[in-house]
């Protein structure tokens, strides 16, 4: 029943899709200025149906109808409702579902969100953003089908992947469709804008509203991929440079750079080509990184069920984006000449620019060298953590300190006497960098240097937030705050680099343990039943020296029956200062347990520093929407 | 007509790409070690499990073929397989079996060969298991067939049955 109304409705959206391309071809050719009601409608109806379609789906999910074959793949009834909810979009086609239905949301709110702009580029956008939609259903139904049926039905699903059980990753594929697929709508727009030929500054007020949003939500995304890693895979790291972490990385470093670029191209109507690049690249690079991620080239958590043949129709489409986008940039384009004040605003936001493209190359080789190498020599080679360390780390030195520079020259031209200011602030960061390593007695060059440039850019933030506050000059704070996270983020993530503790051992219960600073007492292990899993609790008193500090921590074995799975949830002492992080493992015939011990100081504002990055694009977001 | 070189280069910088992803999806890419045959495998060096005998690639070069077999007295397929290695020791003059005790405690290890029987020539010892990576073993049992040169003839990843036996009596002959 629901597998017959969820695929009626993917067919709706398909010939709604094709209708909407119809009728915007022929209201192109009407000269009078306004679009016509039917596509207003057309559109109406298209997001209802898809939006209804996510509900047949979830409804599906939530009841347990296991006639649905990806219902009953990836649920089952013992299930709490969350992730029931979540295991909607925990599997290839409901993601892919969720991914159309933010194609099609995006499309309708670009067309009613900017009755300002020219009609024939809002024609162009909502055509090429339906074509866009229309190769995704297709992918879908041929291929992809969330609501194909199966007969006879099943009594129980096949559960979901524990390892997805966990609030953040229930929310972390939205926020990063929401993000990777909003890029869709600019990417559309700046072919519309080439064919249109409604440009400059008219064309970054268009887009600059979903830059904001689509960005924002991407660092949202990430943070929280991230941030699950570190609760649940038990390594208590939060970035390992696993390709598929790349792959997200990659949009990210484009729609960085397209953020700053769109500033310039509406205060100064100059670098518009470029901006374009960037448009079409980011969601380019989405697609890419969706492609390598669904076709199994890649292996890492992320990877479902493999399936050549999709992979096959993602290139194939991929392939389709790149060609059409690019002719079309080729073959419109107009000249540009390029007029600039070296000693600028501009050239500084240009900088930010280099950086981005840099480490955009840097990850794009470090991720597809190894394909490359085995495809083209059979070799099998992984790119781990030292080559991004070694090619970024030093190039995150002059970054922060141009971070810090940039904003403080004038539009057009700068006064001199602002320097000495800025000679202070960098004096304090050199000071309280001395004072860090003369507390933690720990020195590395990079790391030092890392500290004063991080410490520099925040200060200066600081003060620059204080004076935007006082002269009401309100379109610098949303800079201030995410210049001001970023600093931050460099800040904590250095020291916690620098000074974190790991150490690996074995322990019997009843046994103590003694490090330099802590002592660990392996109390006892209590087994407990679950709804859908059995888990054995370790219970462990953890010593400070120091300061005779007691916490304890309780790591758990998990058996998951829906499928038969293990897993090791870490036990995770969030303080303001430091991280108490413990995992354990049993050793096969043993009674020994594997236990692994970490203290990660300022762990806690490391994420609060991400978010606040994430914050500055919120508020640049909600003051254009004000402006508008 | 002008040639534009520019667009010449970023189009086919973009058909490469395409087309070694292309390449790429085509590629079977999962961990197999069986497209091994026809290497040499690598010098190693282990200490024998009953006596302090050092057992090494050299001593390999003596015999026509060699099997070398990674098993455990914890892992139960190699329970399984076991009678067919015995099978091959009393059949086979030609082959030799090497045994990697793979992970496994020493005492239990001699146990599992008293019980069971033992077909090995030579029973080498990898506590930890990082000798067997060098053998490009990704779980026990698994065995290699090497000739005179050291060179793979064949991998056998899992349990040997009455069919693996068979081919391995096949290219012993």
């Amino acid at each position: 029943m629901l597998s017959n109304l969820g695929s009626i409705l993917v067919f709706l959206i398909l010939g709604l899709s094709l209708l909407i391309i119809y009728n915007a071809f022929l209201d192109i050719k009407n000269n009078n200025q306004t679009i016509k009601k039917n596509i207003y409608n057309l559109s109406l109806f298209q997001i209802t149906f898809t939006i209804m379609s996510f509900f047949t789906l979830l409804a599906g999910f939530i009841f347990s109808d296991f006639s649905i074959i990806n219902v009953y793949e990836n649920s089952h009834t013992t299930k709490p409702l969350f992730y029931k909810v979540a295991g909607s979009w925990g599997n290839h086609e409901g993601s892919l579902l969720l991914w159309i239905n933010i194609l099609v949301l995006f499309s309708y709110l670009f067309l009613i969100f900017n009755h300002k702009h020219n009609k024939k580029f809002r024609l162009y956008t909502l055509i090429f953003q339906n074509f866009l939609i229309l190769g995704f259903v297709i992918f879908l139904i041929l291929n992809s089908n969330p609501f194909s049926s199966i007969f006879p039905v099943p009594l129980e699903g096949m559960g979901l992947n524990p390892i997805l059980q966990d609030p953040a990753l229930a929310i972390h594929p939205p926020l990063l469709y929401i993000g990777f697929v909003g890029c869709s709508i600019y990417f559309s727009a700046a072919i519309a804008s080439i064919l249109s030929e409604y440009n400059g500054k008219q064309f970054a007020l268009a887009i600059k509203s979903w830059v904001y949003i689509s960005w924002t939500f991407q660092t949202l995304g990430i943070i929280v991929g991230s941030i699950w890693a570190y609760y649940e895979l038990g390594w208590g790291g939060f970035w390992f440079w696993d390709p598929v972490e790349n792959a997200s990385l990659l949009p990210w470093f484009a729609i960085t750079a397209l953020m700053h670029s769109v500033m310039v191209l509406e205060k100064r109507n100059t670098l518009y080509e470029w901006v374009i690049i960037l448009c079409l690249l980011t969601f380019i690079l989405s697609v890419t990184g969706t492609f390598l991620v669904r076709s199994g080239i890649l292996n890492s958590v992320h990877t479902f069920a493999n399936d050549p043949s999709r992979g096959l129709y993602i290139l194939l489409f991929l392939s389709l984006m790149i060609f059409t986008s690019v002719i079309i940039f080729f073959k419109e384009r107009k000249k540009e000449s390029y007029d600039f004040n070296l000693n600028s605003k501009e050239t500084f936001i240009l900088t930010n620019n280099w950086f981005m493209i840099f480490f955009l190359a840097t990850v794009l080789i470090g991720t597809l060298y190894p394909i490359f190498l085995d495809v083209l020599t059979n070799a099998k080679i992984s790119v781990g953590p030292p080559f991004y360390n070694i090619v970024i780390i030093p190039l995150v030195i002059p970054l922060l300190f141009l971070m810090t520079l940039g904003p403080q020259f004038g539009w057009i031209n700068s006064k001199k006497e602002r320097l000495y200011k800025t000679l202070y602030v960098l004096v304090g960061a050199i000071t309280i960098n001395l004072f860090i390593f003369y507390f933690f007695e720990n020195y590395g060059f990079y790391v030092n240097l890392i500290l004063i440039t991080a410490t520099f850019l925040v200060l200066h933030s600081v003060l620059d937030a204080k004076k935007s506050f006082k002269s009401k000059k309100k379109f610098e704070f949303s800079r201030i705050i995410s210049h001001l996270g970023f600093g931050l983020l460099v800040f904590f993530i250095g020291v916690n680099h620098q000074h974190s503790v790991e150490i690996d051992f074995n322990l019997k219960t009843g046994q103590k343990k003694k490090l330099d600073n802590y002592e660990i007492y392996f109390e006892n292990v209590s087994i407990e039943q679950n709804k859908n899993y059995k888990s054995v609790i370790g219970r462990f008193e953890i010593i400070e020296l120091k300061n005779k500090n007691i916490q304890y921590l309780s790591p758990e074995i998990r058996i998951y029956t829906n499928p038969e799975t293990l897993t090791y949830e870490a036990a995770i002492k969030t303080r303001i200062n430091s991280d108490l992080y413990l995992t354990m493992s049993n050793v096969s015939r043993s009674d020994f347990y594997n236990i692994k011990f970490q203290n990660k100081p300022l762990m806690i504002w490391v994420w609060i520093s991400a978010f606040i990055i994430a914050l500055g694009g919120l508020i640049q977001f909600i003051q254009k929407k004000n402006e508008n | 007509m002008k040639i534009n070189f520019f667009k010449i280069i970023i189009f086919s910088f973009i058909t490469f790409f395409l087309l070694v992803f292309w390449l790429g999806l085509k590629k079977d890419n999962s961990y197999n070690t069986t497209n091994l045959i026809g290497n040499k495998i690598s010098s190693f060096q282990l200490a024998s499990i009953h006596n302090s005998d050092l057992i090494s690639d050299e001593l390999l070069k003596q015999n026509e073929f060699t099997l070398i077999n990674i098993f455990a007295s914890w892992c139960a397929p190699c329970r399984l397989e076991h009678k067919y290695l015995i099978k091959l020791a009393n059949q086979n003059r030609n082959v030799k079996i090497l045994g990697i005790n793979f992970k496994d405690k020493k005492n239990n290890a001699l146990n599992f060969l008293n019980k069971l029987g033992n077909p090995y020539n030579f029973v080498a010892e990898d506590l930890d298991g990082k000798a067997s990576i060098l053998f490009g073993t990704y779980g026990v049992p698994e065995s290699i067939l090497v000739d005179k040169e050291l060179t793979i003839i064949k991998k056998i990843i899992g349990p040997i049955g009455q069919r693996q036996f068979e081919e391995i009596l096949k290219l012993t002959q």
